[in-house]
C-alpha cells in the first residue's frame, strides 16, 4: 500500500533521512522504531510531503507521491497523526473534527462524528469543550479522531503513546486493534517495544535516520540483540 | 445629554466603514499572516467603484446595488491581488510579502489617478435619506441612522460566518496552524485567496458605504490606513467583535474630540491605543501571538562575516570615486548623491534594527523625521548655532526612540510592529497639530548649515563623511558582542537569556542606537535641504525605508545601502515621468518575485550557482 523508496531528507544542510526504504502493506500495522532523534518523525512527516523529500520516491497505492502537496496527499487517503498533537486548541472537539472531515472515499470506512464519539467515549463528553481544555490523553484522541473523520486508509501514527497515562496508552492499543479489524493499514512510530509487541505486525528499525532492521515482530521478539543494539530499554 | 446621545450616534455611524475595512484586515492578517498594506488601496477602489456605479445606477435600488457591486469588485480585485502577486511569494522569507503589497499600493495610486482624475469626488446622497432626523431635538442625518442599523446586521453575518459555517471553522484552523489543516486535506492556497477576497471585499464595502459621508479622493488609502491599524490593535489581532468595539471606541471619541478638543483629534486614538495596551498587551480580545507558529518558512540566517578583500577593494574604490565627483560631476548630480547618502544612512538604521535586530519596525520616519525637526526646532525657536543643533538632532531622535522602545518592546512580531507604526502617527499627530511650535503643514523654514558649510560641494562632503561614518558604526556594531547579544536575542530569545543576556535591555538599546543614527540622517536631511515638513514623518516616509531594506536584503548586511541606493537612484529617474508610482510599483511586485532574498541575496546565491563566489557553510 506504502512503497518508501530511498528517500532523502534535510533540515536545512542536516541530512536527516539517508537512503530510507520501506514497505507497509495493506490491512497491516507497521511499527518504526528507533531512538529518540533516529528520524522517526520526519519519515513521517516525508510521507506527507511535510517535509519535502530530496530524492527517492514515496508510492502510494502505486501512485507516486512524492512531489505532491500535503493537502493532495491526504485526499488521496493517507492520514497524519502527528505527534505533537497539534489539535487547534481555540476550537472546539467538535470543530477539530470539522476541520478533518473529508467526502467519503470507496475503499475505506466512512466515519461519522457518531462513530467516533463511540470510538472515543471521553471525547464524546467534551464535545463543546475547545481544544486547550482536553488533558494530553484526550487531545491525542481528538488527533486521531481529527484524521479518521478524513476516511483514510492509511494512518501515519506518530508517537501515540508518548507523554500520555499509561491507562490511555491501553486504550490506544484497543483503538489500532479495531482500525485494524475495520481494515485500515497503520505505520506506527514508536519508541515503546511493548507497546509495538501489542499492536504491530511488522517492524522497521531505523537509526541516524538509516534503516538498520526489518522483519515481523515476532522475528523481532525472538532476536534480543538487535533490540539491545537499536532500542533503548 | 440631547448632544451628547447625538455625538455617540454620529461616532456608532462612523464607525461602520472603520469596522468593515479593519476586520478585512484582521481576517486576512490571521489566515496568510500576511498584513495587508494595500488595504486602504482596496478601501479606496471601494469608493471610486461605488461612485462611478452610482452615476450609472438610479434610485435607492441603484445607490444599495453600488455599494454591494462595489464590494464584489473590490473582493475581485482582491482576488487578482493575491493569485498575481502574493501567491509567488508565499514562500519568501516572512514579512517580505508586505513589500509587496507596498508595490500594489503604488500601482493602485496612480491607476487610480488614471481612471478616475486628480480631484475629489462628492459622494452622493443617498436616495430616500436625505435629510436629518431629530432626536431629541438633534439633528441626525438619516443616513447615519441607516448605518447604525445596518452594521449591526453585516457584524453577526460575519460573525455567523466565522464561527458556524465550516469555512469559518478552516479559517479559524488555519489561523492556528496553517500547515496541519494542509495536511488534513485542505486545499491551503484556496483558503488563502477566499480569505484575501473576502477581506478586500469588506474593505470595498467600506469604501462605498462612506461615500455619502466623505466621498473618495486619492489621499483615502493612507489616510485610513493608521485608523484601521489602530482599530485591529485595540481591539485584538483576528478578533471581530474586538474589532467592532475598538471601531465603535475609536469614532465615538474622534466625535467627542472634535467637539471639545479640536487640536487633539489625530493624537487622541494614539493615546486610547497606548492605554489599552499598557493594560491588554494584546488588545481587548487578542491572544497572544505564539512565535515560532507551524509552518515558518524561509531558510536560516547565515551567519555574517568581515567583508572579504574584494568587496572592501570595491568599496573603497566607490568611494573614491564618489569622493571625486566633484570634479567630474554637475551641480544637479551633488545634490542627488547628497539625498542618495542621507537616504543610505536611514536604510541602514532601519536595516540594523530589522536585520541584525530581527525588530521590524513600522514607524522608523519618526526618528528621521523627529531627528530633523530636534534641529529646526532649535534653531528657530532657541536661535541654536547649526553644530549644535546638528549634534542634538541625533540625541534628541535617540531619546525619543528609547521611550517608544520601552512601551513599544513589551510586545512582539506584528503588535510590535504596528505600536511602532502608531507611535511615528502620534508624533507625526504632534508635528501636524500643534501648529505654534511646529509650524504645523507649513513646516519649519530657513534651517540652513553654518557658513563654512553652505556651498553645496562643502555639504556634499560633510554628508559624504557623515553618512558613510553612520553606516561603518552600524556594521561594526552589528559584529561587536553587543551585535552578537543582539542576534542571540533574535535567534532565539530563551536561548540567549539563559545565557545571561538581558534581552530586552539589548533590544531597547539597539531600538534607541537605531533611532539615534535614523535621527543623524535626519538633521543631515534638514540642513541640506533649509527645511522640513510633516511628511518626513509620516507612513509613507516610513515604508520608503522599509521597501529598499526588504529590497536590498534584509539578511544580508549590505542589504539597506544597497537597496537605498539602488532604489533612489531608480526613482530619480522614474520620478521625471507622469506615472512614476506605476513603473516603481510594478518594478517592486516584480523584484519581490524575481528575487524573495533581496537584490543583495539573490546577487549571492546568483554568483554561488554560476561558481563564481564560493559557497559558505552556514
Amino acid at each position: 500500500m506504502l512503497e518508501v523508496d530511498r528517500i532523502n531528507s534535510f533540515y536545512g544542510k542536516a541530512h536527516v533521512l539517508r537512503d530510507l526504504s520501506l514497505d507497509v502493506p495493506k490491512g497491516e500495522v507497521v511499527a518504526l522504531l528507533g531512538r529518540n532523534g533516529a528520524g522517526k518523525s520526519t519519515t513521517m512527516k516525508s510521507v506527507m510531503q511535510i517535509v519535502r523529500t530530496a530524492s527517492g520516491s514515496v508510492r502510494f497505492e502505486g501512485q507516486e507521491i512524492s512531489r505532491l502537496p500535503p493537502h493532495k496527499i491526504a485526499k488521496l487517503g493517507v492520514g497524519y497523526v502527528p505527534e505533537d498533537r497539534r489539535v487547534f486548541s481555540d476550537l472546539t472537539v467538535v470543530e477539530n473534527l470539522i476541520v478533518g472531515y473529508q467526502p467519503p472515499r470507496e475503499g475505506s470506512v466512512t466515519w461519522t462524528r457518531d462513530m467516533l464519539f463511540d470510538l472515543f467515549p471521553n471525547l464524546a463528553e467534551r464535545r463543546n469543550n475547545r481544544g486547550k481544555a482536553l488533558s494530553g490523553g484526550e487531545q491525542q484522541m481528538l488527533t486521531i479522531a481529527r484524521t479518521l473523520m478524513g476516511n483514510p486508509s492509511l494512518v501515519l501514527l506518530d508517537e501515540p503513546s508518548e507523554g500520555v497515562a499509561p491507562v490511555i496508552v491501553e486504550q490506544m492499543v484497543q483503538v489500532i486493534t479495531q482500525l485494524k479489524s475495520e481494515g485500515l493499514t497503520v505505520l506506527l512510530s514508536e519508541q515503546n517495544l511493548h507497546f509495538a509487541q501489542a499492536v504491530a505486525d511488522r517492524a522497521v528499525i531505523i537509526e541516524s535516520g538509516a534503516r538498520v532492521y526489518h522483519g515481523t515482530l515476532a522475528e523481532l521478539t525472538a532476536n534480543p540483540d538487535i533490540r539491545d543494539a537499536y532500542l533503548a530499554a | 445629554m440631547e448632544f451628547f446621545v447625538a455625538q455617540v450616534l454620529t461616532g456608532l455611524a462612523n464607525a461602520s466603514s472603520l469596522f468593515l475595512v479593519a476586520c478585512g484586515l484582521s481576517l486576512i492578517f490571521g489566515v496568510t499572516r500576511i498584513v495587508n498594506f494595500a488595504h486602504g488601496s482596496l478601501y479606496m477602489i471601494g469608493a471610486y467603484t461605488g461612485y462611478s456605479l452610482m452615476q450609472v445606477l438610479p434610485g435607492a435600488v441603484g445607490f444599495w446595488g453600488s455599494i454591494l457591486i462595489a464590494g464584489l469588485v473590490v473582493g475581485l480585485v482582491g482576488l487578482l491581488i493575491e493569485i498575481l502577486v502574493l501567491r509567488p511569494v508565499y514562500r519568501a522569507p516572512e514579512l517580505f510579502q508586505l513589500v509587496a503589497t507596498f508595490g500594489v499600493i503604488l500601482v493602485i495610486q496612480d491607476l487610480a489617478l488614471l481612471i478616475w482624475g486628480p480631484e475629489d469626488l462628492l459622494g452622493p446622497r443617498a436616495p430616500g435619506l436625505r435629510g436629518v432626523v431629530r432626536i431629541m431635538g438633534e439633528p441626525i442625518p438619516k443616513y447615519d441612522i441607516a448605518l447604525l442599523i445596518i452594521t449591526p446586521f453585516v457584524a453577526v453575518a460575519l460573525w455567523y460566518l466565522i464561527t458556524k459555517t465550516r469555512l469559518g471553522v478552516l479559517v479559524r484552523a488555519a489561523t492556528q496552524d496553517r500547515e496541519m489543516v494542509g495536511a488534513l486535506g485542505v486545499n491551503q492556497s484556496w483558503l488563502f485567496t477566499g480569505v484575501f477576497a473576502l477581506g478586500s471585499a469588506l474593505a470595498g464595502l467600506g469604501g462605498a458605504l462612506q461615500l455619502p459621508k466623505g466621498g473618495a479622493d486619492l489621499l483615502m488609502d493612507f489616510n485610513i490606513l493608521a485608523p484601521v491599524f489602530v482599530v485591529v490593535v485595540i481591539g485584538g489581532m483576528g478578533s471581530l467583535p474586538g474589532a467592532y468595539l475598538a471601531a465603535i471606541i475609536i469614532s465615538v471619541l474622534n466625535v467627542f474630540g472634535v467637539s471639545y478638543l479640536p487640536e487633539s483629534t489625530l493624537v487622541l486614538m494614539f493615546v486610547v491605543m497606548i492605554v489599552v495596551l499598557m493594560i491588554r498587551p494584546y488588545g481587548l480580545f487578542g491572544r497572544e501571538e505564539v512565535a515560532g507558529e507551524h509552518g515558518q518558512v524561509g531558510e536560516p540566517e547565515r551567519p555574517i562575516k568581515p567583508a572579504s578583500n574584494t568587496v572592501r577593494m570595491v568599496v573603497a574604490a566607490g568611494l573614491v570615486l564618489l569622493a571625486l565627483l566633484p570634479l567630474y560631476g554637475s551641480h544637479f548630480s551633488l545634490v542627488l548623491i547628497t539625498d542618495v547618502l542621507i537616504f543610505c544612512l536611514f536604510a541602514a538604521s532601519l536595516h540594523f534594527l530589522l536585520g541584525t535586530g530581527g525588530l521590524v519596525s513600522f514607524g522608523h520616519a519618526a526618528y528621521y523625521g523627529g531627528g530633523a525637526y530636534v534641529a529646526a526646532l532649535l534653531v528657530t525657536h532657541v536661535n541654536s548655532p547649526m553644530e549644535l543643533a546638528f549634534l542634538l538632532a541625533p540625541v534628541g531622535a535617540g531619546l525619543v526612540a528609547l521611550a517608544i522602545g520601552w512601551v513599544c518592546l513589551r510586545l512582539t512580531g506584528v503588535y510590535f510592529a504596528m505600536l511602532t507604526l502608531a507611535f511615528a502617527q502620534l508624533i507625526w499627530s504632534l508635528v501636524f497639530q500643534w501648529g505654534d511650535v511646529t509650524g504645523g503643514d507649513d513646516g519649519l523654514v530657513n534651517i540652513w548649515p553654518a557658513e563654512w558649510l553652505k556651498a553645496t560641494t562643502v555639504y556634499f562632503y560633510f554628508t559624504l563623511v557623515i553618512a558613510v561614518s553612520g553606516i561603518l558604526i552600524l556594521r561594526h556594531v552589528a559584529h561587536s558582542p553587543f551585535g552578537y547579544a543582539l542576534r542571540a536575542a533574535r535567534d532565539s530569545e530563551r536561548q540567549a537569556e539563559a545565557t545571561g543576556i538581558d534581552t530586552r535591555k539589548v533590544r531597547l538599546l539597539a531600538f534607541g542606537f537605531a533611532g539615534f543614527m535614523g535621527g543623524l540622517a535626519g538633521a543631515l536631511f534638514v540642513f541640506s535641504k533649509g527645511s522640513v515638513f510633516p511628511n518626513e514623518l509620516e507612513i509613507a516616509r516610513s515604508f520608503d525605508a522599509l521597501i529598499v531594506v526588504f529590497l536590498g536584503g534584509v539578511k544580508t548586511l549590505a542589504g539597506g545601502v544597497v537597496g537605498a541606493g539602488f532604489f533612489k537612484g531608480i526613482e530619480e529617474v522614474l520620478i521625471r515621468f507622469e506615472y512614476w508610482r506605476l513603473l516603481m510599483g510594478l518594478l517592486i511586485i516584480f523584484v519581490v518575485i524575481a528575487a524573495p532574498d533581496g537584490v543583495v541575496g539573490s546577487l549571492r546565491k546568483g554568483l554561488e550557482r554560476v561558481g563564481l563566489r564560493k559557497v559558505e557553510d552556514q
